[in-house]
C-alpha cells in the first residue's frame, strides 16, 4: 500500500533540538497507521494557532487551516459543527490556548465538542524570541520580565477538569511512545479530548534537565475517577519542585456538543415553503 | 403646518401605544399593526425602549399609510396610555382630532377610560390579558369591524386566542365609535422587522449556519433563526464571545457551509482580527453589523449610522470587501440573498450594514415583487491533484474544496501563503497573492454594476437631491415626495457605485445629505469620488430623523 507522503515540501524551519519535531513525528506516525487502518486522511483536519507549534500546519501534509494567535479552537469547533465526519486536530501553543485564547478552550471543554486539542506546552513564547507564558514559572526571566514573573503558573491540567474536559491527559516530548499513545487515545475519545505537552524549547526554555528525572507513568490510577484526577493532577502545580506525573488522568462518556447540535437537513424545496409559509403567517 | 402634512396624508394614520417596560407593548404593537394591515394599509412600527428590562418608558408607534412607509410623523391619530407618563410625555403629537384610550385603572386622563379590570374580571381572564381589553376598545373607537379584529387575533396570538377575543369583545361592545379610520385598498401584506428580513434573505441565500453573540439591535436576528433553525434546517450558535463567533463561523465556511455572524459596533470590534483572516484566507462570510449610538456603549437601544467607515475599514491588510446597506424590510430580503451569494462567489466578507431603526422597525413586504435573485457560487475543483486552495487563476477566483473530497489537501492560511496555501514571505508569491485578491475586487466591482446599487426614488427630474443610506431612505422620501425632491439611495457602498451614483445625480444642482451621525460619513465617502454634498443634515441624538424635523431642515437649505 502507497500511502499519502505526508510531509511537505516546505522548509523546516524549528530550532534544532526543539520539541516540536517529536510532536510532527508522533502526528505523522499516527496519520501512516490511521491511513494503514483504512481511514480517509481525506477526512482529517488539522487546525493550528500562531507560534512556533503552528508550522505544523504547513508541514503536514493533511487538511490544514493555520488560523489566528489564540483562535485554533473556535475554528476546529466551527470545522466540526460544520461537518461532523471529519476527525478535527487542533495543535495550539501555551501562548496561544492559555492566554491569548483562553476561553475558547474553557468552552469548547465546557461543551464536550469532539475535538482533540494539543498543547505544545513549552512554557515559553518562542517565536516572539522568549517571554513568560500562562505556564512559565514563578519569577521566570523573560524579555518583557527581565526581573522575574511577579505571578504563578496556573495549573492547565486542574483548569481543564473543572471545566468539564472529557480526557484530559499530559505527554513529554522526550517519551514519544507514550506521546503517541496519548494522542491515539486523544483521537479515538468521542468528545472533547485535552492533551498537554511538556515541550522542550531549545532556545529559550530548555527544561529537559528539569523534566527528564521527575516524570513518570501513572499506573494503577483510576482514570474514571473525577477525584483521583484532581489529585493526581495537583501533584505537580507548575512552579513548585515535585514528581511530573504523564499518561491520562481523566477520562468520561458524555454526550458531545456537535452531535447534540446536530441539524436535519432539508431540501431546498422545503426550505423555500417554510418561508412561503412564514410569509402568509405574517400577513 | 400639521394642517398641511395632514392634507397629504389622507389615508393614513398613526397609533402610540405607551407604557412601562414589561407592560408588552411590542406585541400590543404588533396586534394594532396586524389590525391597520388587515384594513389595507402599508404598515411601518417603530419602537423606542431604553436599555432595561422593567419599569422605564416603552412606545411603540404604528402607522398605517397608503403609500410605501418607513417613518413615523409627530402626530397621532390614536393614543393607547397603559400608565399617566404616556398621556404626559406625548402630549406635543396631539392635535385636536387624536383620541385617547386609556386603562381606566392605572391612569387618570381626559378622553376613553377603558375598566380594563372590571374586564378582566367579567371574563375570569389573567391580567396578561389586558392589553387584549384596551385594542379591542381601539378597535370600535377606530370603526374597526370586529370580524377584523377576530381574523388578526386568531391569527397573531399563539395561544389564549379565545379568551382574549373575549376581553376584548368586551371593551369592543361597551364602546363607541370616534374616528373612524378609512379603509386602505390593498390587501393584508406580510409584516416583518428588518433583522426578520435579514434572516429570510439570508436563508434564501443558502445560509446553513447562523453564529452570534447577542447585541441589541442585532439579537433580535439570532433569536428569530433560533425560533426557525429546524424549519429552516440550520445550525445556531450562541458562543462564548464575538471573537468565537467570527472563527467558528469561518470554521464553517472551510467545510463549505455558508455561514453567517450578527452583532453591533461594539461586538463587531472583537470581530476585525477574524474579518481580517477571512480577507487572507479567501474565506466566504456574511455579516451583519446593526449600529446603534456609539461611541463605545454608547445608547445601546437606539440608532445610529456611524460605523459606515468603520466597516469599510475594519482589519488589517488590503482585501476586497462587499458592504450593502438596504433601507427597508423589503431592501433587507432583497440585498441579504445577495451578500450570501457575493460571499461565495468571490471567497470574501459580505456585510449587511443595517442599523437600530431597520433592525428593529416592522415593515409591510410585498411578496409578489421578491425577485429572484441569481445564485452565487465559487468554480468547483475539477479533481485535479495537487489541488491548489490559491490556484492564481485569471479571475482571481480560485476553485473551492472542502475537507473530505477525495486527494484535496486543503490548506487555508493567515500568514502571506502560495497556491497551495503553504505560508511563504517570498516577495514575488506575497506580490503575486496580493495581485490575485486585487484581481477579486475588480469582479466584484464590475458584477456589482449590474446591480440596483443606488436607488432613485421622489421625482427623478428635481434639482434638488437628497443624499441617504440605510433607514433614513424612509423619511427622506416621506419628505421628497411632500416637497417635491429627489431621492438618492446607495445601497451598495462597497465597492462604491461611482458610476450608478454620478448617473444618479445628474442634473443635481443641490445635493443635501442626510446622515444620523456627526461627521457625514456617506458624505465623506462620496468625496473621494468627486460627488461633493452641497449641505449636510445631521442627526446624531440616537433618535431617528422625524419627518417633521427634517421637513424644517430641509426647507432651511433648500431657500
Amino acid at each position: 500500500m502507497t500511502g499519502r507522503q505526508l510531509i511537505t515540501n516546505a522548509q523546516n524551519t524549528w530550532c534544532p533540538g526543539c520539541g516540536n519535531f517529536s510532536i510532527q513525528h508522533t502526528l505523522k506516525n499516527i496519520l501512516a497507521e490511521m491511513e494503514q487502518e483504512g481511514k480517509s486522511l481525506d477526512d482529517i483536519v488539522l487546525v493550528s494557532g500562531i507560534g512556533c507549534h503552528a508550522k505544523m500546519a504547513d508541514y503536514l501534509n493533511i487538511n490544514s487551516f493555520y488560523a489566528l494567535h489564540g483562535r485554533a479552537i473556535p475554528v476546529a469547533t466551527g470545522i466540526k459543527l460544520g461537518n461532523p465526519r471529519l476527525t478535527v486536530i487542533c495543535c495550539s501553543g501555551d501562548g496561544d490556548s492559555y492566554a491569548e485564547g483562553l476561553d475558547h478552550l474553557i468552552f469548547a471543554a465546557k461543551r464536550n465538542i469532539d475535538i482533540t486539542v494539543i498543547i505544545h506546552n513549552n512554557r515559553v513564547y518562542g517565536l516572539t524570541t522568549g517571554q513568560y507564558t500562562p505556564t512559565s514559572p514563578l519569577g521566570f526571566k523573560g524579555k518583557s520580565t527581565p526581573s522575574g514573573t511577579a505571578e504563578y503558573p496556573f495549573n492547565p491540567l486542574e483548569l481543564m477538569l473543572a471545566s468539564g474536559a472529557t480526557y484530559v491527559a499530559r505527554g513529554y516530548t522526550k517519551k514519544m511512545d507514550l506521546l503517541k499513545k496519548l494522542v491515539m487515545g486523544g483521537i479515538a475519545h468521542k468528545g472533547f479530548a485535552f492533551l498537554d505537552v511538556l515541550q522542550i524549547c531549545a532556545t529559550f526554555f530548555p527544561a529537559a534537565d528539569y523534566y527528564s528525572p521527575r516524570v513518570y507513568e501513572l499506573s494503577d490510577h483510576d482514570s474514571t475517577s473525577f477525584e483521583s484526577a484532581c489529585i493526581k493532577s495537583r501533584e505537580w502545580d507548575y512552579n513548585s519542585d515535585a514528581r511530573i506525573a504523564l499518561g491520562t488522568f481523566f477520562t468520561r462518556s458524555l454526550p458531545c456538543f456537535d452531535d447534540k447540535m446536530a441539524v436535519h437537513e432539508i431540501e431546498a424545496k422545503d426550505r423555500k415553503q417554510a418561508i412561503e409559509e412564514l410569509l402568509r403567517m405574517r400577513a | 403646518m400639521y394642517q398641511n402634512i395632514r392634507e397629504n396624508l389622507m389615508n393614513d394614520v398613526s397609533v402610540l401605544i405607551g407604557g412601562k417596560a414589561g407592560d408588552g407593548i411590542n406585541s400590543a404593537g404588533a396586534l394594532v399593526a396586524q389590525l391597520l394591515n388587515h384594513l389595507g394599509y402599508d404598515i411601518y412600527f417603530s419602537i423606542d425602549y431604553p436599555s432595561l428590562i422593567r419599569g422605564g418608558h416603552n412606545f411603540a408607534i404604528i402607522r398605517g399609510s397608503d403609500h410605501s412607509i418607513g417613518t413615523c410623523w409627530n402626530p397621532i391619530d390614536f393614543v393607547l396610555a397603559l400608565n399617566n407618563e404616556t398621556i404626559e410625555r406625548h402630549r406635543d403629537r396631539y392635535t385636536p382630532e387624536t383620541t385617547i384610550l386609556f386603562n381606566a385603572d392605572q391612569v387618570k386622563s381626559a378622553g376613553v377610560g377603558i375598566p380594563v379590570n372590571a374586564i378582566l374580571a367579567g371574563e375570569n381572564a389573567p391580567a396578561i390579558m389586558g392589553n387584549s381589553a384596551i385594542i379591542g376598545g381601539f378597535a370600535k373607537a377606530a370603526g374597526i369591524e370586529w370580524d377584523v379584529v377576530k381574523t388578526v387575533f386568531t391569527a397573531s396570538l399563539p395561544k389564549g386566542v379565545d379568551l382574549n377575543l373575549k376581553v376584548a369583545k368586551r371593551a369592543y361592545d361597551q364602546g363607541e365609535k370616534i374616528h373612524r379610520v378609512s379603509t386602505g385598498t390593498k390587501l393584508p401584506r406580510p409584516l416583518f422587522t428588518g433583522n426578520e428580513a435579514i434572516g429570510i434573505g439570508m436563508v434564501k441565500g443558502g445560509l446553513e449556519a447562523y453564529v452570534s453573540y447577542p447585541m441589541t439591535p442585532s439579537s433580535t436576528l439570532l433569536h428569530f433563526l433560533a425560533e426557525y433553525q429546524e424549519k429552516f434546517g440550520i445550525t445556531v450558535v450562541h458562543p462564548e464571545n464575538e471573537i468565537a463567533v467570527i472563527l467558528m463561523a469561518l470554521g464553517f465556511a472551510y467545510t463549505g457551509k455558508r455561514s453567517g455572524v450578527g452583532t453591533s459596533g461594539g461586538g463587531f470590534c472583537l470581530m476585525t482580527e477574524g474579518l481580517s483572516l477571512a480577507g487572507m484566507a479567501e474565506l466566504p462570510l456574511v455579516l451583519v453589523v446593526s449600529q446603534r449610538t456609539g461611541p463605545s456603549t454608547g445608547l445601546p437601544t437606539y440608532t445610529g449610522q456611524s460605523d459606515l467607515q468603520f466597516v469599510l475599514h475594519a482589519g488589517q491588510g488590503e482585501y476586497p470587501r462587499l458592504i450593502v446597506a438596504p433601507g427597508d424590510a423589503q431592501q433587507a430580503l432583497f440585498w441579504s440573498e445577495i451578500a450570501m451569494n457575493s460571499a461565495w462567489k468571490f471567497q470574501i466578507p459580505a456585510f449587511i450594514l443595517a442599523d437600530k431603526t431597520l433592525s428593529e422597525g416592522t415593515y409591510s413586504i410585498n411578496p409578489s415583487v421578491l425577485s429572484d435573485v441569481p445564485s452565487g457560487d465559487s468554480p468547483g475543483w475539477p479533481g485535479t491533484v495537487p489541488y491548489l486552495r490559491y490556484a492564481d487563476v485569471p479571475s482571481g477566483i480560485s476553485p473551492l474544496a472542502f475537507p473530505g473530497m477525495k486527494d484535496a489537501v486543503i490548506k487555508v492560511n493567515s500568514y502571506a501563503h502560495d497556491e497551495a496555501g503553504i505560508t511563504s514571505e517570498e516577495a514575488g508569491v506575497v506580490e503575486q497573492m496580493t495581485r490575485k485578491r486585487l484581481r477579486k475586487w475588480e469582479r466584484l466591482t464590475a458584477e456589482m454594476q449590474g446591480y440596483p446599487g443606488v436607488t432613485l426614488s421622489g421625482n427623478p427630474e428635481a434639482s434638488t437631491a437628497l443624499l441617504c443610506w440605510g433607514s433614513t431612505k424612509g423619511v427622506c422620501n416621506e419628505i421628497a415626495s411632500l416637497l417635491g425632491l429627489r431621492v438618492i439611495q446607495p445601497i451598495i457602498l462597497s465597492p462604491f457605485p461611482a458610476v450608478q451614483l454620478k448617473d444618479a445625480i445628474t442634473g443635481v444642482t443641490k445635493l443635501i445629505a442626510v446622515e444620523e451621525n456627526a461627521t457625514a460619513q456617506l458624505a465623506t465617502l462620496a468625496e473621494q469620488y468627486g460627488i461633493v454634498p452641497d449641505k449636510r443634515i445631521l442627526r446624531y441624538d440616537g433618535r431617528p430623523f422625524s419627518p417633521d424635523d427634517l421637513l424644517i431642515k430641509i426647507k432651511e437649505v433648500i431657500v
